[in-house]
């Protein structure tokens, strides 16, 4: 399918954005690297009129560490994330999220900062986002600001970013020596979007699961934090006994919607598997890690 | 704010200038602007693989890259690695092991398939199998696709190791 007809203007600069955006009118959309945006011009989901271009605006483009957290620009592709050292290090997470982020032509365009603008509740990058306790640098023609991860993503598709306020960059904190992170998902082909999913991370003191954090995705309409299931787990090692009062505390975590993955009784079975999962690779060996 | 942008890009090694309606993507450019029949057009929306091309060196999908974004770029589409014979290997693997079938998918899974061999030289079935599940074949045939696959790569290992 052809996409409806639109305007395109390309941004030079951080500062040529805003006064486009505005004089474009209100239906305009921002493209980056367009791999969902153009996917739903083609369907005709949407009709922007016009789209203003900021793959080429240098300001939202790097990766830096910035004290004790790592800033990514929003136009970051998965691909650049896949292969940076610097997120391999200190925002291990995230390294481990990007091969089950669609198939390698998609990650060589796709951007984070689209990623997280889109919201979509069964990618992994939001998840892992509020997992890690990220914050969301937002930009507008008046400055910038910076919004927790967990209060970022606010429905089905939705963020906290205003009009004509975009994704500048998202800052990590730099994991932790004994931090360890796992994202699992469980999905019909590789590539696909996840029926169910898991991003997790905790402090691993001597066996034990300290300050956890249990983000699943594609089980609501945005990223859910499982704070029933994180309270049952906090300071104490993956016995079969917490696993089990972890995964029974995720009945009151999770109300997953139907979709076309499959029903909420089986969202809510797979996300007690991949709990379980999750929580013995954490305090696992490498091996243990890589089964 | 136009509908109509002008571009200047390389596309197989040649310079091209041309004025695209603002919504072309590059699947279409190249096969209505240039003739440049050996990218397929399939789903339009990023699924099937079938428009896979290269864009400065890495793969994309050809029906979710605007042409109008791409001034300046560098585009390589399966006639240009054929005319290089970068990927003769692989196309003469692809013709023994009769994993073209129909062949709408062959140019994409060829170019998917380069792109693997170049950062993994030596890729189980499993991981050839992960590298091209973005790559339809709707004649399912997936198994001459990996099989010829693999033996490029042996190929090439064993090239490089004698």
């Amino acid at each position: 399918m052809k996409a409806p007809p639109f305007a395109y203007v390309r941004a030079a600069s951080l500062a040529d954005v805003f006064p486009l955006w505005r004089a474009a009118g209100p239906e305009a959309k921002l493209l980056a690297g367009g791999q969902t945006l153009l996917a739903s011009l083609a369907f005709r989901l949407s009709d922007p009129g016009t789209l203003i271009d900021i793959a080429r605006v240098a300001e939202l483009r790097g990766i830096s560490q910035v004290g004790d957290a790592i800033r990514v620009g929003a136009l970051t592709t998965h691909a650049e994330l896949g292969a940076s050292e610097m997120i391999r290090q200190h925002v291990p997470l995230v390294a481990e999220a990007v091969p089950l982020i669609a198939h390698p032509a998609i990650r060589n365009r796709g951007t984070i900062g689209g990623s997280l603008a889109f919201a979509d509740p069964a990618a992994e990058l939001p998840a892992c986002c509020v997992a890690l306790e990220a914050a969301i640098i937002a930009r507008s023609a008046s400055g910038e600001r910076r919004i927790p991860a967990a209060q970022f993503f606010t429905g089905l598709y939705a963020t906290a970013l205003a009009e004509h306020e975009l994704i500048a960059a998202i800052e990590f904190p730099a994991a932790k020596p004994a931090e360890r992170g796992v994202i699992l998902e469980l999905a019909r082909r590789c590539g696909d979007y996840a029926m169910a999913g898991v991003a997790a991370r905790a402090q691993i003191n001597g066996g034990a699961l300290a300050d956890p954090r249990l983000v699943f995705f594609g089980v609501g309409e945005s990223p859910v934090l499982a704070k029933a299931a994180m309270a049952a787990i906090a300071g104490k090692p993956p016995t079969p006994e917490t696993i089990a009062a972890a995964q029974a505390a995720l009945a009151t975590d999770l109300d997953p919607p139907a979709d076309l993955h499959g029903s909420p009784a089986m969202k809510r079975h797979l996300a007690r598997v991949l709990l379980a999962r999750a929580l013995i690779r954490m305090t696992g060996t490498q091996e243990a890690r890589a089964a | 704010m136009s509908s109509d942008i002008d571009i200047s890009l390389t596309v197989n090694g040649e310079r091209v200038s041309r004025r695209v309606e603002a919504r072309r993507h590059l699947i279409d450019f190249l096969r209505l602007d240039l003739g440049l029949m050996g990218s397929h057009t399939g789903c339009e929306h990023g699924v099937c693989g079938a428009c896979t091309v290269r864009v400065d060196g890495n793969i994309v999908r050809g029906c979710l890259v605007l042409a109008a974004a791409l001034d300046g770029a560098t585009v390589e589409t399966i006639e240009g690695v054929s005319d290089t014979g970068e990927i003769r290997d692989l196309q003469e693997a692809f013709v023994a092991r009769n994993a073209c079938q129909c062949g709408y998918c062959t140019p994409g899974m060829l170019l998917t398939a380069a792109a693997l061999l170049k950062s993994n030289a030596q890729p189980t079935r499993e991981e050839i199998r992960e590298y091209l599940s973005g790559n339809y074949c709707r004649c399912t045939g997936y198994h001459a696709i990996v099989d010829a696959v693999e033996t490029v790569a042996r190929q090439r290992s064993g090239k490089a190791g004698a």
